[in-house]
């Protein structure tokens, strides 16, 4: 089947199997290899990114539910001159990620939250980011990453 | 160099901000499964739903007819014809006999031994044509009873023919009978029963190979997410497959963490490689998070008893353990090593037990093979011996600080009656240090503001030791370790000045690609950013032994740091030729070498000029180039140790336990990077958090199935289980190696479960609560409290 939609602000469309999960249109068809799969199983959140302006797990939806969707992944986040996003540079600067592997979903989280909710609280911000796996940082530097982030946005 | 001036050189002890972050943060890192290789084809395996069955046959005929069915492998196509997995390590009981060493093919023959086993892979054209196929393998099983528990081992049906009793190994370390005449005369003995609970690594990126061979060079390349590239090569190369190591080149690109769990070479890694070459195409293969659960190595899984001897002030004088430990249904990489070597050489953790005597036998059980896990077999060691202190000091009267301190060793070097032979340390500071860090002071009024609420606070001490960067590579080989465990270190001068530096360590994580070169940048006086990391390809990288046991720096930054010497060597060369003087007269420092005494210089990418285009250069006495590769075997382990407190609020009425504040004070040696170490610790805590609180891997007793194959039913730490941490350090640089380093990736996880159990018990204490095992979930705090009643 076709589906058109936008990624990246660019507009794609594809035939694919009607089965074709977004992750896996995102990762094999566009090969946009930064969204990972850490479980298949919407659990870990590895695979988040952005669609229509929420987070969602990419590897629970078929892409064939994202007709005419604009979906941003971890590639579109940087600016068109390679400028860090505010929510990237802080994972940087609050060193809030160490294999990279759960980091472009915890990014894509942190900037959905962000969007939804500018004065969210540290405790807030702990729980928004439950759905959000990861096993290297014990997230002490991924919530801060989000609060220094906060900070920036705000200014 | 000595440590004290390498800690003084400019980017040491800088918290400089991560080079290998770019990527990761903008989707550009490159992870196994991002590899797409032309022509590539799909492996699915399939794996034995039972513990423990015999293979009466399997039947892939429907399953090759399929569509895009490239072929169908069982363990009938490698029977007799290629090895199966080796183990690194042997271990020998006490009469000297070696430990049974099973046969591990990497699909099973004739015998399933653990849920999730490989019986066959299919290979097709796309990955769901693969996994389609995959069910139309017939497999006919008898089932046979498995072995689960393994304190039933001994009496259950055998798993492998050469083990009757599934008696593994029984190892002993110690004087038994000096040690009973000991016990026999004490003041006071306390005893303890511990469980150190099963855990499943959970790295967030599943394991993954993609293979290709060149028909023409008759070389296979396999992409796989190792820690450890050079071991896999040598390891497929002489054991699997049987071809020259030459042909075949291990490239781990980024890798998504490992905790000890991308040591082991698996069955996957083997299948996938050789399936290559039989079919002369490159094969991919990725984990779903289910086969992780079933398939990646477990960590721990010990049963324990001990007892400590002690006079009538609370001195320790014998310590006796006894250990049963879960080895699974083979015997991994490292498996035999972990709860034998690295673990009852640790038992006198930073006491002056003067006797120790430790038994631990080995068992193969129908579950998944259990080997390293961040810590290793030191978790276990310092759970055992600071829950048994932290007893011994309840029994006595004697605070957790004050029994600790009676027995902390002060003078070095320091040898323990358990072989290793601590160089450095110092034990009470790092306990003073976190008792004000942790406002101990203040926790009884916090105690009393808990109870004014109707909750139970506690606290919790641990003073542990670790030992890593295993060495030296000959004591190695008399404890039974198969490789050698020195590092190699190259450090490539490129024609303009920029370096390449390539290390046989592997980052996945841990940030080699900032520290390293914080080391070359600090020595050579260059810029951070002209100077490359490369590590985890064994086509590039001369050899290496991987990261694991915190040795990449002490071990892998030495090698590293090596080189340099020998490239300054001959720099100084190149520069006494182009200022006319001579080598002695030479001084390097801040990236320029000057003649003494003189105002002449020449910068370090002049020198590094001249030697790739020598039209001026002592081509009589010095080759060209300037690239020099070191080894180094280090002469002993190192030994990082810290004290751990931890304070926990208990709801009674709930048995929710939330830990309010950690407080970690430990002594790594001197620190490269500050913010990456502490992380490291931030990281390493929070796991061994989850593993006192909320994980357990848990098979049926009966059945051998995977209870916690999920993340719904194995509890992984989240971003709301997070306490407040107090970090701190104290520095007693490692006296046996140039940069007075000694490791900071595992210290979090070893230390902190017994200070976490410790807050809890002391929590419940007034409640008539004596003992809990980890994890100390709601349920079984609860039913702790109702049965103490």
């Amino acid at each position: 089947m076709k589906v058109e939609l936008k990624v990246n602000g660019q507009a794609v469309g594809m035939d694919v199997a009607p089965n074709t999960l977004l992750v896996q249109f995102i990762r094999d068809h566009l090969r946009l290899t930064g969204t990972h799969v850490g479980c298949d199983t919407a659990q870990c959140g590895a695979c988040t990114v952005i669609a229509n302006g929420r987070a969602i797990k990419s590897c629970n939806v078929l892409v064939a539910q994202m007709q005419g969707a604009e979906i941003t992944t971890i590639e579109g986040l940087a600016g068109a001159d390679g400028s860090l996003h505010p929510m990237q540079a802080a994972f940087k600067e609050c060193h809030g990620l160490q294999c990279g592997y759960c980091t472009p979903g915890m990014v894509m989280s942190g900037v959905d939250l962000l969007a939804h909710q500018p004065q969210a609280t540290e405790a807030q911000i702990r729980e928004q980011m439950e759905g959000n796996l990861c096993r290297c940082t014990g997230y002490h530097n991924i919530v801060r990453a989000v609060q220094a982030a906060q900070k920036t946005m705000a200014a | 160099m000595g440590a004290n001036q390498f800690a003084a050189m400019p980017h040491v002890g800088e918290s400089v901000r991560r080079v290998e972050d770019a990527r990761f943060l903008t989707g550009a890192g490159n992870y196994v499964d991002d590899i797409r290789q032309e022509g590539q084809k799909y492996a699915c395996f399939v794996r034995s739903p039972h513990a423990h069955a015999v293979i009466k046959g399997v039947d892939a005929t429907r399953a090759s007819q399929m569509p895009g069915v490239v072929r169908v492998f069982s363990g009938q196509d490698i029977d007799g014809k290629v090895g199966g997995l080796p183990t690194g390590w042997l271990i020998s009981n006490p009469d000297g006999s070696p430990m049974k060493e099973p046969a591990h093919p990497f699909l099973a023959i004739q015998r399933v031994r653990y849920v999730g086993e490989p019986v066959a892979m299919v290979v097709a054209d796309t990955l769901e044509q693969a996994k389609d196929a995959a069910e139309a393998v017939d497999v006919d099983y008898d089932t046979l009873e498995p072995v689960v528990d393994m304190r039933k081992a001994e009496d259950g049906p055998a798993l492998h023919a050469e083990a009757a009793d599934n008696r593994c190994y029984k190892w002993v370390l110690g004087d038994k009978a000096a040690i009973d005449a000991t016990f026999a005369n004490a003041a006071h003995v306390t005893r303890i029963d511990l469980v150190n609970n099963r855990l499943i690594p959970n790295a967030m990126e599943p394991r993954a190979d993609n293979a290709h061979y060149d028909r023409a060079s008759g070389e296979s390349v396999l992409y796989t997410t190792s820690q450890n590239p050079h071991l896999a090569r040598l390891l497929l190369a002489a054991y699997v497959l049987r071809v020259p190591e030459h042909k075949i080149r291990v490239v781990a690109p980024d890798v998504g963490g490992g905790f000890g769990s991308k040591i082991n070479l698996y069955s996957e890694d083997a299948a996938v490689i050789w399936a290559s070459r039989e079919l002369n195409c490159a094969v991919k293969w990725t984990a779903e998070r289910s086969e992780s659960f079933l398939t990646d190595t477990h960590g721990r899984d010990h049963i324990t008893h001990a007892e400590m001897a002690m006079d009538k002030d609370g001195k320790f004088l014998a310590l006796k353990v006894h250990s049963d430990v879960n080895l699974g249904a083979y015997l991994a990489t490292f498996g035999p090593a972990v709860p034998t070597i690295l673990y009852g050489t640790l038992l006198a953790g930073q006491y002056t037990t003067p006797q120790i005597y430790v038994e631990v036998d080995g068992w193969f059980t129908n579950t998944a093979p259990v080997d390293a896990y961040r810590g290793a077999g030191r978790p276990e060691a310092a759970y055992l011996v600071e829950r048994l202190v932290t007893r011994c000091g309840w029994e006595l009267g004697l605070s957790q600080d004050e029994i600790r301190r009676r027995n902390f060793i002060t003078q070095f070097p320091y040898q323990t009656p358990v072989a290793l032979q601590y160089d450095t340390g110092d034990f009470p500071k790092c306990m003073e240090e976190a008792n004000k860090l942790a406002d101990v002071a203040g926790f009884a009024a916090r105690r009393q503001a808990s109870e004014a609420k109707g909750l139970r606070r506690g606290i919790g001490y641990s003073s542990y030791i670790e030992a890593c960067g295993l060495a030296p590579s000959h004591v190695v080989g008399q404890l039974g370790g198969r490789a050698g465990l020195y590092e190699c270190g190259e450090v490539r001068v490129n024609p303009t000045g920029s370096i390449t530096v390539f290390t046989g360590t592997h980052s996945h994580g841990q940030g080699h690609e900032t520290a390293f070169a914080q080391l070359v940048a600090a020595r050579l006086g260059v810029a951070i950013d002209a100077v490359e990391i490369v590590h985890g390809d064994t086509g590039r990288i001369p050899f290496g032994m991987g990261t694991y046991g915190s040795r990449s720096l002490s071990v892998g930054g030495v090698a590293v740091m090596n080189a340099l010497d020998k490239i300054e060597e001959k720099a100084k060369k190149i520069a006494a030729h182009l200022m006319e003087s001579s080598d002695a007269d030479i001084e390097f420092t801040n990236g320029e070498f000057s003649v003494r005494g003189t105002d002449k210089k020449v910068p370090f990418a002049e020198v590094a000029l001249a030697a790739y285009i020598p039209h001026n250069y002592p081509l009589d006495k010095l080759e060209p180039g300037l690239d020099e590769t070191a080894y180094y075997d280090p002469s002993n382990f190192t030994f990082p140790a810290g004290t751990h407190i931890c304070e926990v609020e208990v709801d009674p009425a709930t048995g929710v336990v939330r830990v309010d504040r950690f407080t970690a004070v430990d002594d790594f040696g001197v620190i490269v990077n500050p913010m990456i170490v502490e992380g490291q610790v931030q990281g390493g805590v929070m796991q061994g958090i989850g593993q006192a609180l909320l994980e357990q891997c848990v098979y049926d007793p009966d059945s051998g199935q995977l209870l916690t194959g999920s993340y719904m039913d194995y509890t992984m730490p989240r971003a709301a289980d997070f306490p407040e941490f107090r970090l701190g350090t104290v520095c007693t640089p490692c006296t046996h190696n140039p940069i007075g380093s000694k490791g900071c990736g595992e210290a979090g996880t070893i230390g902190s479960p017994p200070a976490v159990i410790n807050a809890v018990l002391d929590a419940l204490e007034p409640l008539g609560v004596g003992d809990i095992d980890m994890p100390a979930t709601p349920y079984r705090v609860w039913q702790a409290i109702q049965a103490a009643r």
